[in-house]
């Protein structure tokens, strides 16, 4: 039937049926649909298997830890259902140890943000030589966890530390900063700071790179100063690299562990032991099934939390 | 209300030059269309005066005032971009009352101008809308809107039509020259396109290189271009342009090309004087050159018939081509066929051929 097959294929034959929205289209989209699966599924493969062996597997043996009472090396014994992770949630250890996340996540997320935002903007200015500066910052990106916390280590060392030597030699006194409970969190957040700081400059960099010339020079000839134009213009237009930096260092703050691993060990006197660390403890102690609960309700919390923050601040956002 | 003016403006970056020994005054209340090819240092020029660059020679001037070093926001103008640098956002209404918040205008004031400017321009019910949700014409006006609201003494344009369609452009150039009119404002206006440079200046300023070939009105620009590049970068089709010899047989003037001769006016070669005869690029707008029984022959190639008008496109015996302007009364000539071409001597321009430059 040469006819018919003509005309539907005519872009009012064939875009009358689907505006009406007539059962025969609709059902011919879901067929269309169903002959795409195996394709899509062939596509997804590959991130799939990584995702899958990698993720999701881990994610599920954890949860089926959490709700089995386990042996030292995570044999499965009796199946206890929730009561793993309620003991957790209630229990005081884990309560200290969000409390000290939430503290840790306070101090590193808003200090990181602003310093990332104005070590971008600054070097955002057309000086001389800062390209230079812009690579040699953004060389550090490849600095490990480990290499950058021995690094801290060495220079706050109470004894033979730059930072205490500087202290001495204008005239205070000596701090030891990772053992003294009241300076304790806020040095690991320091560093913590530190570590992600490249991290975001690049993000923001990336990100200042996008907010047109012409924008900036408008506002300027509508007489716009300087501050003006960073709240009025490039802070808007920065607004999806904001919550998406926002949200990578949130999540980042409540996964910390190795920093805290080798600066801390989470003292002194459990100050700077996060959730992460908590769990990490729960396994060297011969518990696996409240380490995992631990981790599953680690995971509730920034799940939860992940999707509270796109929630609320994306309608602050704007996508150009 | 203010004139500008380039004393001897250099503009390099590194190693070009952007903008060379500019030396130009726009009056007071002028239209004035800074036109030329991408690259001749318009843009540059116009962002000199709004202080977005520095010259790195001369002084530019608005009114008395010498303003290298001013700030922009301190010289009194304003600037349509090209993208209309509209933010993003903002509402409408936001974007046009920017500029007097950065003034800090009182709020009662702001009102009422945003609601004047915005009446002006058909804008009063889009005013609670955000730029994406309105059309290239509508972002357009926002920008002007946004440009006059404050009343600036200069108004300063970079291509603001070339994001709109073909329709839109005509009917926007004769509502600025309508808006000019009515705001009696200095404006200063970058375009390539020559037909909006025709329509809307009082005068044009033709560039090319960074320098300026020549200034003037319109129509005398077109009637009488200085040299070569004027020549051919206004009028479209643009002016054909020949190599040829200037010779005296029996005591007249008249040019050899491409195997035919044109007859000179005996002004043009009474100007031409003791130069004798030598070699010389003639020009010849289109719509000059006819179809004759002599003159330079060529080669009809191809007949475009534009509905008022057919455009012939013939080639000559030096491969060259030139383009006839005829009304689409009368019948074209066959295409393959071989024509001869002719001028009126009045219509003849004859050009130096090394420096380009006019020889009457």
């Amino acid at each position: 039937m040469a006819v018919p097959s003509v005309a539907s294929d005519t872009p009012a034959a064939a875009g009358a049926p689907a505006a009406l929205g007539t059962s025969g289209a609709r059902d011919e989209r879901v067929a269309a649909r169903r002959r795409e699966w195996p394709l899509a599924l062939l596509f997804l493969a590959p991130s799939a298997v990584v995702f899958g062996v990698f993720v999701f597997y881990p994610l599920y043996r954890t949860i089926q830890l959490a709700m089995y009472r386990s042996g030292p090396f995570g044999r499965l014994g009796e199946f206890v259902g929730v009561s793993n992770i309620s003991d957790v949630l209630g229990s005081a250890e884990f309560r200290h140890s969000l409390g000290v996340t939430l503290r840790f996540t306070a101090i590193t997320v808003p200090l990181g943000l602003v310093l990332g935002l104005a070590l971008a903007v600054l070097a955002h200015e057309r000086l001389r030589g800062i390209s230079i500066f812009r690579t040699l910052f953004a060389s550090t990106v490849a600095t490990s966890v480990a290499v950058a916390s021995i690094m801290w280590l060495l220079l706050l060392n109470p004894s033979v530390g730059l930072v205490n030597a500087f202290l001495e030699w204008a005239g205070q006194d000596r701090i030891d900063f990772l053992n003294e409970p009241g300076w304790a969190l806020w040095t690991v957040s320091f560093t913590t700071v530190w570590l992600h700081l490249v991290f975001t400059f690049i993000v923001f960099s990336a990100g200042l790179q996008s907010v047109p010339d012409e924008l900036l020079e408008s506002a300027r000839m509508d007489g716009a100063g300087g501050w003006r134009r960073f709240r009025h213009v490039t802070l808007p237009m920065l607004s999806p690299t904001l919550l998406f930096v926002f949200v990578v260092l949130s999540i980042n703050a409540f996964q910390s562990f190795g920093q805290i691993d080798l600066l801390t060990q989470g003292g002194p006197n459990d100050r700077t032991r996060v959730l992460v660390y908590a769990i990490f403890q729960e396994v060297r102690r011969g518990d696996p099934s409240t380490a995992a609960a631990q981790a599953v309700a680690l995971f509730g919390i920034l799940f939860v939390l992940t999707i509270l923050q796109l929630r609320v601040l994306e309608r602050r956002v704007f996508y150009g | 209300m203010a004139g500008v003016r380039f004393d001897h403006v250099t503009k390099r970056f590194s190693d070009v030059v952007a903008v060379d020994d500019l030396d130009l005054e726009v009056e007071d209340r002028e239209f004035l269309v800074l036109l030329g090819p991408s690259g001749c240092g318009k843009s540059t020029a116009l962002r000199m005066i709004a202080g977005l660059e520095e010259p790195s020679e001369g002084a530019i001037r608005i009114g008395d005032r010498r303003v290298d070093g001013v700030d922009p926001k301190d010289r009194d103008l304003s600037m349509v971009f090209q993208s209309y640098a509209l933010y993003p956002h903002k509402s409408v209404r936001q974007n046009i009352e920017f500029p007097l918040r950065s003034r800090k205008v009182p709020a009662d004031e702001r009102e009422r101008l945003v609601s004047d400017v915005a009446a002006q321009l058909g804008l009063t019910g889009l005013l609670a809308r955000k730029p994406r949700q309105l059309s290239g014409g509508q972002r357009q006006r926002v920008a002007l809107a946004r440009a006059i609201v404050r009343r600036p003494a200069v108004f300063l344009m970079d291509e603001p039509l070339s994001n709109l369609d073909a329709k839109m452009r005509t009917s926007t150039r004769a509502e600025l020259v309508e808006l000019h009119a009515r705001l009696g404002t200095t404006f200063i206006y970058v375009t390539h396109d020559q037909v909006e440079a025709m329509t809307m200046a009082d005068r044009v300023a033709v560039m090319n290189d960074g320098a300026l070939q020549q200034i003037g009105p319109p129509q005398a620009v077109y009637d009488r271009p200085e040299n070569v590049f004027v020549a051919q970068f206004i009028g479209s089709p643009p002016m054909n342009v020949i190599a040829g010899t200037v010779v005296d047989e029996d005591g007249v003037r008249s040019v050899q090309a491409a195997g035919g001769s044109l007859r000179l006016s005996p002004e043009v070669a009474s100007q031409l004087g003791q130069r004798g005869p030598g070699e010389v690029l003639v020009g010849v707008r289109p719509e000059h050159l006819v179809v004759a029984g002599s003159g330079i022959p060529a080669k009809l190639r191809v007949v475009e018939s534009l509905g008022h008008e057919r455009h012939l496109l013939c080639e000559l015996q030096d491969a060259r081509e030139v383009i006839v302007r005829t009304g689409s009364g009368r019948q074209a000539p066959g295409e393959g066929t071989t024509v001869f071409l002719d001028a009126p001597p009045e219509s003849l321009h004859l050009f130096d051929p090394d420096s380009g430059r006019r020889l009457h």
